[in-house]
């Protein structure tokens, strides 16, 4: 077990290819770290130039306290599960989980002794005998898992392990995986382009876009604060709303202004970024709002909110109506003067997620609320929806930077 | 396999599958009748043999033709002269194909379309036209007459082959598993050794059958480099069976099936493996 950090790690290919720049990480011993990003964002490049099966260009990769940039992946007691499970397909279930440790030449009876004792945890010990081409997807995944554990590495590196299962399995390995993280505490990396698996699983979450770091934090952070306009539509599902609106003064405080809609920003929420927020008085921003901080005005909270002068509704026309059951997917349009088309946000389309995220792409233009399900809204009839105004984001139009 | 999917796609059309049917006969047909033609012609007597018109099946069974050459140890020294030449052509060829093969499927470089395109166009050189060439030289080096002679344009010739058959091979081994060999602790070498070998295995071995076969069959550099019976390889030696006055055409049937017969049983025991190694990569398994 150890830590690994990351002092200024970039990849390039060829001239001028930037797969990731300027990467720095300190990943704390034990810890659950996920890589987050869109295919392409460089998140699986950061993990193999952790592992050594991909030179780093420039930076400093440490594990523990030693620079193993020139280290081959042998060297470097990492353990990894790769996407496909990359199981060796000439050898049975307990070969494959014991063939590290012969190599490493280690005694017979104590290789025995860790493969049943990985099996056991893993709940594998009636497979030892078999192949992998006997296994089914999860079986195979458990093998994986098991190869990496006998080695009892310093730290665990996974390649969208979970990708190739299908949704059921996937969501019961992913609680699998984090017992076993839990039980057995070694630093795990781990990469998805799942925002689902991230949020879930992770201790800190890393977003990667264009091979750029662009926020770690801890999921609810993440969920709460996203730094931009990225990883605000990034995190969630289904993701975040965007539109136009106009901040302005209104006594002593701020007003996001669209349409016949004002929302007076919640005082404790814009507290000292109160300064940096005057800068944008009078000025267009982006405003974000999660589906989920979108209620049917008939049944938010509070009677004011409710009446149809209430400040912080909007009137929409629902275009379609998705019943989960425990609630409603509310799909709107909004002016075009409101919509939003933000290079960020065009790019995330269909890696929102695995609920939901599907169905999004359709409406790209679109809005979503996610409300009650006792909502009567209809298909089509004019409505009134009331946004919580405590849960406002503002971003600059231009840095795409959050400014509350 | 062109059977299945001629019955596959002609279901429900009777004229079709009738006419696939007349189709496979007569090819089968053609292509089988000179080797039972041969097969016959060692398992007769001479005076059949000349009969006017021809017999279709054999009157009287006999062996003798086989007793004949078996009986010649120039026959059997040929037999040998074969093996090695040949085995040493596929152990060469199998030696620097796999290595250069693998280098090929899994290294990124510049212009390896080219350069397996140079490795196939050695191939497009028809073989009487480097024959003068090759003769002098072989004789600058002093090599006439010794098996160099033959294993060397042999293996020149099978080499394309054998890179390109297992080039495909090694690009339909997922990269992952040497990857995870490495991460598992083992050397380049090992990770070689001990994941790539064993799981191309099926693949280097057809290799070598085709190989192999190709080797034994070759005639024209064996007639032309070897003159001593000392080196000569049954392809060069079948026609042998004849002296001054006669011909013996049973002798030179019966070698010529001895000589196939190997070839066939290989293939046979191994056909599914040939085919799958031969469209690997045409299909993702």
């Amino acid at each position: 077990m150890a830590e690994v950090t990351l002092e200024d790690v970039s990849k390039i290919y060829g001239e001028d290819v930037v797969a990731v720049r300027d990467m720095n990480l300190d990943i704390k011993d034990g810890e659950f770290i996920v890589f987050v990003g869109p295919s392409g964002c460089g998140k699986s490049t950061a993990l193999r130039m952790i592992a050594g099966l991909e030179d780093i260009s420039s930076g400093k990769v440490f594990i523990g306290d030693n620079v193993v940039n020139d280290l081959p992946p042998r060297d470097r007691d990492i353990a990894m599960v790769f996407q496909n499970y990359a199981l060796y397909p000439h050898m049975n279930v307990r070969e494959n989980m014991g063939f590290a440790l012969k190599l490493k030449k280690m005694d017979k009876a104590e290789i025995e002794r860790r493969v049943d004792e990985a099996a056991r945890i893993l709940s594998i010990e009636r497979f030892l005998d078999r192949k992998p081409k006997a296994l089914s997807g999860g079986q195979r995944q458990r093998v994986a898992l098991g190869r990496a554990i006998v080695r009892e590495p310093k730290a665990f590196l996974m390649d969208e392990p979970l990708s190739n299962l299908d949704a059921k399995l996937r969501v019961q390995m992913r609680t699998e995986i984090g017992k076993l993280h839990n039980r057995i505490g070694v630093t795990t990396i781990y990469v998805t382009h799942d925002q689902t698996e991230a949020m879930t699983m992770a201790d800190r979450i890393v977003v990667l876009k264009d091979g750029v770091v662009q926020q770690v934090d801890t999921p609810q952070v993440m969920y709460e604060n996203p730094k931009n306009v990225f990883v605000a539509g990034f995190i969630g599902s289904p993701a975040m709303n965007f539109m136009r609106a106009r901040l302005e003064k209104e006594n002593g405080g701020y007003a996001a202004t669209f349409g016949r809609t004002r929302i007076p920003l919640d005082r404790s929420a814009v507290g000292e970024r109160g300064m940096d927020l005057g800068r944008y008085a009078g000025e267009e921003v982006v405003l974000g709002i999660r589906p989920e901080h979108i209620e049917d005005a008939t049944l938010a909270e509070g009677a004011a909110i409710g009446s149809t002068n209430a400040p912080n509704t909007i009137e929409v026309e629902p275009q379609v109506i998705e019943s989960m059951g425990s609630e409603k997917y509310l799909y709107f349009g909004i002016p075009q003067e409101q919509s939003v088309h933000l290079d960020s946000v065009a790019h995330m389309t269909g890696d929102s997620g695995v609920d939901g995220g599907g169905s999004a792409d359709d409406f790209d233009e679109m809005l979503v609320a996610r409300v009650s399900a006792e909502s009567q809204a209809r298909r089509g009839d004019r409505m009134l929806l009331a946004l919580d105004a405590s849960k406002i984001k503002l971003f600059d139009p231009e840095t795409e930077q959050a400014i509350l | 396999m062109a059977a299945a999917s001629a019955s596959r796609s002609s279901r429900g059309s009777g004229l079709n599958l009738a006419l696939f049917y007349v189709f496979l006969i007569v090819f089968v047909l053609v292509s089988v009748a000179p080797l039972l033609w041969v097969f016959k012609m060692s398992i007769i007597t001479k005076s059949e043999l000349f009969a006017s018109p021809p017999t279709i099946l054999p009157r009287t069974p006999t062996a003798a033709s086989y007793a004949t050459i078996f009986g010649d140890p120039a026959f059997q020294k040929a037999l040998i002269n074969s093996t090695i030449i040949a085995g040493t052509t596929t152990i060469i060829c199998l030696f620097f194909g796999s290595i250069a093969a693998y280098a090929i499927a899994r290294l990124r470089f510049r212009f390896k379309s080219i350069v397996m395109t140079l490795i196939l166009a050695i191939s497009f050189f028809p073989p009487v036209a480097i024959i003068a060439p090759l003769f002098i030289q072989f004789r600058t080096f002093g090599i006439i007459d010794t098996y160099l002679a033959a294993i060397v344009p042999d293996v020149v010739f099978a080499l394309p082959l054998t890179i390109w058959i297992l080039v495909s091979f090694f690009k339909e081994l997922p990269r992952d598993l040497e990857e995870a060999a490495k991460v598992d602790g083992a050397t380049t070498i090992q990770a070689f050794r001990k994941v790539i070998v064993p799981l191309a295995a099926p693949g280097v071995f057809t290799t070598a059958i085709l190989t192999f076969i190709f080797a034994w069959n070759e005639f024209l550099f064996a007639n032309t480099f070897l003159f001593d019976a000392d080196t000569q390889p049954v392809t060069v030696a079948i026609p042998n069976f004849a002296t001054v006055y006669t011909v013996d055409y049973g002798a030179q049937a019966a070698a010529a099936v001895m000589v196939t017969m190997p070839l066939v049983i290989l293939v046979l025991i191994f056909q599914r493996r040939i085919v799958s190694g031969l469209t690997a990569g045409a299909v993702k398994g």
